[in-house]
């Protein structure tokens, strides 16, 4: 059954992150961008971490997509001509997939028989994060404050010129 | 019959229903032909709902405005949403030349889409969850926000000025509204300990003084989360007086400009079920879920209040459109920014203060100051008419 879903999503992931990478549109490419973060947020599900699938689609298709779809409106529309194979990029790519693929057969903790871990719930996350973890999330918070205000000083028209 | 023979009898029903499979297929046939089975139930009774719905509204608003309504087809009028489905189904579909096919397909069916799935984790009745998940409130408005990327894709994918700006307009207005609708779920959900539907219903079954009901928009932070939570609601499903991005007077009808016959109906249902889904989280946050207001009323089925409570949150919705005008846009969002966001933020606070100063009468009290001040020190600074100048017209004169 696991390994039905699993292949399903597998499926459902690579074909949109394919025509994400493919699509000539860019606008279309970026809706498949986001499609296939909903097939990663399945993933999450599928291994029993809800909390981090829940959190995938509100950040990622709620805000990111959202995001990149707005800097594709307000940039220029044409799309770019084709500009030939590139060899540089096949190396670059091959040189991160065989990177990705050593890191994960010398990774030892994780094995194809899964241990039976007892699924986090949301309120052990919130106790860890508001406990243990409770400084990096206060640095997190004040980082994206003042991202937040840096923003709104730099897009803020000036009063006094107009 | 004894009472909990019919408050549990959609139960049995689905469980005698499923008796002859049981045993007889694996345990994941079994898994997927019960959640089948809780998905066409809910679309049978939400879509029946929104046909109600959307004939009971024209007749409340043709009351408020001193005239019948639909009254012509079957009685009372009743039979109008069966012909005016008919006339959808029937009508030309148009695909503007010039749109973005493939998207301008799909939009509507992922904005109804988005809508239903957000149905599936409200508890409707005592073991009456369709979806049990852990973090239910979380999916809830994880869903809801793909509902802006759903929004966008309609008014990208006509290639129409109109819809554009409607979309644009929209989505401005869900990312703003969001923030106040989230941050006042918070406080019920700090004081609970779960982001767990069916926890949150549990927690306010409790009676003060034997009938009070412990529901939590009684409490001071409740009812301005509760109130928060209703307002935001109302912008979230583009309801009037926050029908900006379909402001027929200025853009068309928005998003929807470019969608004809079916498609239009989907965007139609869609709002709808979205009213549906904030009207029953409401309900189950602050209102108490299915449980009864007084208990001696407990004998009625869980599920018959919970739709009570429901068709009154359903009624002020109706009520606002016939009384409110629509506001404008930058109205809105100074709202939104400047007072909806910063009381929300005073929710949280007072439910804090609440919850440390032990539930009594004194942090009924304090929990009620915290929001007082805030409510005082917001509306001194907030004094909009001060830029109240004549008015001069530049093009109308």
């Amino acid at each position: 059954m696991n390994t039905v879903a699993f292949a399903i999503i597998a499926i459902f992931t690579l074909t949109f992150a394919l025509a994400a990478a493919t699509n000539p549109r860019l606008m279309h490419a970026a809706l498949s961008f986001a499609a296939m973060f909903v097939g990663i947020a399945g993933f999450f599900f599928l291994l029993g971490a809800e909390f981090v699938g829940l959190v995938q689609i509100f950040v990622y298709v709620g805000a990111v997509a959202v995001l990149i779809v707005f800097t594709i409106l307000l940039t220029r529309r044409e799309t770019q001509p084709h500009h030939g194979f590139k060899w540089g990029g096949v190396i670059v790519a091959g040189a991160v997939f065989a990177g990705l693929l050593w890191a994960i057969i010398k990774t030892s903790a994780v094995s194809i028989a899964a241990p039976l871990v007892k699924a986090l719930t949301v309120k052990q996350i919130g106790e860890v994060l508001m406990t243990q973890y409770v400084w990096p999330l206060l640095c997190v918070g004040v980082l994206l404050t003042a991202a937040l205000i840096g923003a709104l000083v730099l897009v803020m028209e000036d009063r006094s010129e107009r | 019959m004894s009472v909990g023979a019919f408050d549990q009898i959609f139960i049995h029903l689905k469980q005698w229903l499923l008796s002859p499979l049981a045993g007889r297929v694996p345990g994941w046939l079994l898994q997927i032909v019960s959640s089948l089975l809780n998905i066409a139930v809910l679309l049978g009774v939400f879509l029946t709902l929104f046909a109600l719905m959307s004939v009971l509204e024209r007749k409340i608003l043709g009351r408020m405005q001193n005239r019948y309504g639909p009254n012509r087809v079957g009685p009372f009028g009743l039979f109008q949403p069966v012909a005016d489905g008919i006339k959808m189904l029937i009508k030309e579909d148009i695909v503007p030349v010039s749109a973005d096919k493939v998207v301008h397909f799909l939009a509507p069916i992922l904005v109804a889409a988005t809508a239903i799935l957000a149905l599936g984790i409200i508890p409707y009745g005592r073991n009456m969850t369709p979806f049990v998940i852990d973090g239910g409130i979380l999916f809830f408005f994880a869903v809801g926000s793909t509902t802006e990327l759903a929004v966008f894709m309609a008014g990208w994918g006509s290639n129409n000025k109109f819809s554009m700006l409607g979309a644009m307009r929209a989505i401005a207005q869900m990312i703003s509204y969001e923030l106040p609708l989230i941050i006042a779920v918070l406080p019920v959900v700090m004081i609970v300990g779960s982001l767990n539907p069916d926890r949150i219903v549990l927690a306010q079954k409790y009676y003060y003084f034997g009938f009070l009901p412990h529901w939590f928009v009684l409490t001071p932070w409740g009812a301005t989360a509760f109130i928060l939570f209703f307002v935001s609601g109302l912008v979230e499903s583009n309801r009037t007086p926050f029908d900006v991005p379909e402001g027929e007077s200025e853009i068309v009808a928005g998003h929807m400009t470019e969608y004809s016959g079916f498609k239009y109906a989907t965007f139609f249902m869609a709002e709808y079920l979205g009213m549906f889904a904030v009207s029953g989280l409401a309900v189950t946050m602050f209102l108490g879920g299915w449980h009864p207001p007084f208990p001696f009323l407990a004998f009625i089925p869980s599920y018959v209040w919970f739709f009570a409570k429901l068709s009154v949150l359903l009624f002020t919705f109706i009520w606002v459109r016939g009384t409110l005008p629509r506001i404008r846009v930058d109205q809105m969002m100074n709202f939104a920014w400047k007072f909806m966001l910063p009381m929300a933020f005073t929710c949280v606070i007072s439910s804090a203060v609440w919850y440390y100063t032990g539930h009594r009468l004194l942090a009924w009290f304090w929990s009620f100051a915290v929001i007082a001040v805030v409510y005082i020190v917001l509306s001194l600074f907030l004094d909009t008419r001060r830029k109240f100048t004549p008015r001069t017209y530049r093009f109308a004169e």
